[in-house]
């Protein structure tokens, strides 16, 4: 099957070296009646709050948006589990005629007065969105009443894509550290934004940091609680891991609190070493930049004596990378370059205009780069490029499997924690064990003798 | 994870915790991939379509195809007939479906959009379709979206001139791939001709080639559900999934149509049997009373492992019914049945099939209920044995139940969307999860100088 492209979507995708389309159009609205593999507003926004452990999530909305939500990111923690739940006001007919304010400070009534939580985020959905429900006036009187932080992310899903919904949680996490009285600055302390504990991977590199010398005040927001989030001005620097995520919360915190921030990835060995000095660095302590030069040096080692004995499986094998943010793109590019592999396709759900210039940059000769590309389009260049593998989330899974392309979940599915020296050889491990599997044999050699019909 | 639960029962006014259904979208998505060639399209924003098709493919683990009309704040203000418009065109552009499926959203419902004269007044190609069925989120669950989307090709395609013919029309109801395919052998061992609307076998089970195929080989055909008006009667399986589609064929083609629980367990499928047996004049083939015969003497079997076995039973409504009649056949006592869909017709059936084994007024029985007022059930009855979705490992765990699980969705376990559960196969089938279950966890208690190797 030939691929139609549709002619709005032609700009969202370039070919390395095509001087005159090596520019990637982004950030554009999805077109309509497009396969598109991507999330709204309400997702954009849920996605980062949700691993605050000791939060309510309290979903306005139809049942829906609370459901598709429940317990599916992979975000560990220490303490509480409270945010594994699904709370909401499950909107009825009834509340779409009067109005579903009432029904939702009933349902605030109700968690305070069975959990007395220090905080709650009240997500508006599409519908609150068009109905008009005031949630501002439920939160403010909620919050003189209990005496707690009622925040609203209002986040109905046709205001925009997941970008925007990064945008809004990023806004509700400075409504809540905003109005925190001085905050003692921590000595060497630090804060990681984007990452979300998936599998523990913030505790990977919290355990690295703190062998450095650097405490971590908070995370946002693997693992966080309302009150570590609360210490968060105490650190003298961000370090920003998910850049599709946390820049505008990055940037708010320079702004409004003099926090300077850098961008770092820690996925990949050369990509977890150069964060980590860049952070030692910036510290401007002797010690703390002997430490992370013997620790990088040490994990380096020890994770290429691991990983070493995959690199022949590997070596010459294709990759495409289809993920949410362009950062994260940018750095498993650099891990197959690492791993001898080729990335043939790379494609981002929300990437922005910067993310594709690196991108550019990395990519060798013919490599597909596309914008919130959709299936169709997924199957046709990966099948062009004779990819091997395909890194990507639980939409694209199913579709590498039945095109008979391994598949590496890079997403809120991982169990495995792949950031970090361990994560790198977990990563390595994961795609050699994809690729290598045996069952592509019974794909690939069916016996041909004639008994198929 | 959920010990965070009071024991303490509270009413609630405004706050649904752990809820035990879904928006009406994801079912008249998975209805409509079960139409041939169709592009089910969910009209609202584009998070829903997103939603749902990860939602369908964490429990089918197939990919599930549909399109958006991606609304944005301007289609929210001035209406969505500009995007659906577009829309159609692409997708016809693009991906080349024989139809597509709208379903709308709680976003396009309230604003008022007016699917009948969109598409009334939309430029269709001449060789194509466009149907629309409504479906807000805020009324009913998932079943009813299933239900209504169904109920959607009937009204559009099914043909009252049709010529008539000797088939069945069937309705399946909410159930997996492998469930459609015990009911297409029963059928076929019966004799009986169907047309079975909807049909996800050979969609949501594809087989691997190696080749993907946007819309594969499954599904009802166009010119079948036309046909439909023509049938000689219909069946609809499971009152919440079926009973409405079961109506519009009758008043739109004059189909004569009678619905029936779905077939789980000796009785069910007995039930089920002699109706296709009355259908075709057929008598019950030897094959299928041997299968009958083997599921009895497996209950029998292991009869004192189920014996008196207290049970909570929770998940969609038709396949909580249809599980309780297993449980009581088995000698089980089903002492919570709980389900998200609204629907005080649960409740009634429930009780009266519970009546039907000297049950009557035990045990505790909801419809729009959820799974923290289940998990609070069991902190004050207690429970042996937990049967329900992948949502109930949380409490299992939690109370260190044993955990059966059955239903949709199954998004932590391999395999399931092929195992039929209905038919004295699938009777097998349950009737041996249940025993083993049970059984692993008397092996994992017992005190080493107790552990049985015959059992």
């Amino acid at each position: 099957m030939t691929l139609k492209i549709l002619e709005d979507r032609l700009s969202s995708i370039a070919f390395k070296g095509k001087e005159a389309r090596s520019r990637v159009s982004c950030g554009k609205n999805s077109v309509s009646g497009a396969v598109s593999q991507r999330a709204c507003v309400f997702c954009g926004a849920r996605v980062v709050l949700n691993p605050i452990t000791d939060a309510f999530h309290l979903v306005h909305g139809p049942i829906g948006c609370a459901s598709y939500t429940w317990d599916i990111r992979g975000s560990l923690s220490s303490g509480s589990q409270l945010y594994r739940h699904s709370f909401s006001t499950d909107l009825k007919e009834k509340d779409v005629v009067f109005g579903g304010a009432e029904k939702l400070e009933a349902a605030v009534r109700e968690i305070v007065e069975k959990y007395q939580p220090p905080l709650i985020f009240i997500y508006s959905t599409c519908l609150v969105g068009v109905i008009g429900d005031d949630v501002e006036a439920v939160c403010r009187k909620a919050e003189s009443q209990y005496g707690i932080r009622v925040i609203n992310v209002k986040a109905p899903g046709f205001a925009g894509h997941k970008a925007m919904g990064y945008r809004l949680a990023s806004e509700a996490i400075m409504k809540l550290i905003s109005r925190e009285p001085e905050v003692p600055k921590e000595k060497f302390g630090v804060n990681i934004l984007g990452d979300y504990n998936l599998a523990g991977e913030a505790w990977i590199i919290g355990n690295y940091l703190k062998e450095i010398g650097v405490p971590v005040v908070t995370t946002f927001t693997g693992d966080s609680t309302c009150a570590s989030l609360r210490r968060s001005l105490g650190a003298l620097l961000n370090v920003v891991q998910c850049a599709g995520s946390m820049m505008y919360l990055a940037k708010g915190m320079e702004e409004s609190f003099d926090i300077p921030f850098i961008k770092a990835s820690f996925f990949g060995l050369a990509d977890t070493k150069s964060a980590l000095l860049k952070i030692a660095d910036l510290i401007g302590s002797k010690e703390v930049r002997r430490k992370a030069a013997i620790l990088c040096h040490r994990e380096t080692e020890k994770a290429q004596r691991e990983l070493s004995p995959y690199l022949p499986k590997l070596k010459g094998k294709k990759a495409a990378i289809f993920v949410g943010g362009g950062f994260k793109a940018i750095s498993l590019m650099r891990q197959f370059e690492e791993l001898g592999m080729e990335t043939v396709l790379v494609g981002t759900q929300t990437g922005t205009s910067e993310d594709y210039e690196v991108i550019a940059s990395l990519a060798s000769k013919g490599t597909v780069i596309l914008d919130d590309a959709n299936p169709s389009e997924l199957e046709s260049f990966m099948r062009q490029k004779g990819a091997d593998i395909l890194v990507g989330g639980v939409k694209e899974r199913p579709l590498a499997y039945k095109l008979g392309i391994a598949f590496c979940d890079h997403n809120h599915e991982r169990k495995i924690p792949l950031s970090g020296f361990t994560g790198a050889v977990n990563f390595t491990k994961e795609i050699n064990l994809s690729i290598n599997s045996p069952v592509w044999a019974h794909l690939r050699k069916k016996p041909s003798l004639g008994i198929w019909s | 994870m959920l010990d965070q639960t009071p024991k303490e029962l509270i009413k609630r006014d405004g706050l649904r915790i752990n809820p035990l259904k879904t928006c009406q979208p994801v079912g008249a998505l998975y209805a409509a991939l079960g139409v041939k060639k169709c592009m089910p399209h969910s009209h609202g924003s584009q998070g829903c379509v997103s939603y749902h098709r990860t939602f369908l493919t964490r429990h089918f683990k197939e990919p599930a195809i549909a399109s958006s009309s991606s609304f944005t704040e301007g289609a929210s203000v001035f209406g969505g007939g500009a995007n659906l418009r577009s829309s159609v065109k692409n997708i016809f552009d693009l991906y080349d479906p024989d139809i597509i499926a709208v379903h709308t959203t709680c976003l396009s419902e309230t604003i008022g959009d007016d699917l009948n004269s969109y598409i009334l007044e939309m430029e269709i190609p001449d060789d194509k379709l466009v149907v629309h069925c409504n479906t807000p989120s805020y009324v009913g669950s998932h079943i009813h979206g299933y239900a209504n989307m169904v109920a959607g090709f009937i009204k559009y395609l099914a043909d009252k001139n049709a010529p008539k013919n000797e088939k069945l029309g069937f309705f399946p109801g909410f159930v997996n791939p492998g469930d459609l395919r015990e009911y297409k052998r029963l059928l076929e061992l019966m004799g009986v001709e169907f047309i079975m609307l909807p049909d996800q076998t050979g969609v949501m089970d594809s087989p691997m080639t190696g080749v993907y195929e946007m819309f594969p080989k499954g599904g009802t055909t166009i010119e079948e559900i036309r046909a439909l008006g023509g049938v000689k009667e219909a069946l609809a399986m499971g009152d919440f999934a079926s009973t409405e589609p079961a109506l519009v064929l009758k008043s739109k083609c004059g189909v004569e149509t009678k619905v029936l629980p779905l077939p789980f367990g000796v009785e069910g499928t007995d039930k089920f049997l002699m109706e296709l047996s009355r259908i075709s004049g057929n008598p019950v083939p030897k094959v299928l009373e041997e299968e009958r015969g083997r599921l009895i003497d497996l209950m029998l079997d292991a009869n004192p492992y189920f014996y008196a076995k207290r049970c909570s039973i929770f998940g969609d409504p038709d396949t909580v019914l249809g599980i309780l009649s297993l449980a009581l056949e088995l000698g089980m006592k089903p002492i919570h049945l709980i389900t998200g869909t609204p629907g005080e017709l649960f409740e009634r059936k429930a009780k009266e099939i519970l009546a039907a084994y000297g049950l009557e007024g035990e045990g505790r029985v909801k419809s729009s209920g959820d799974l923290f007022e289940l998990h609070q059930w069991i902190k004050n009855d207690g429970s042996d044995l937990l049967i329900g979705t992948s949502y109930g490992k949380q409490i299992a765990k939690a109370e260190d139940l044993p955990f059966v699980r059955a239903g949709f969705p199954v998004l932590d376990r391999y395999g399931h969307a092929y195992e039929p559960l209905l038919g004295y196969q699938g009777g097998l089938i349950l009737a041996k999860r249940i025993a083993d279950t049970i059984m692993d966890r008397m092996d994992r208690d017992v005190l080493d100088e107790d552990l049985e190797v015959v059992m």
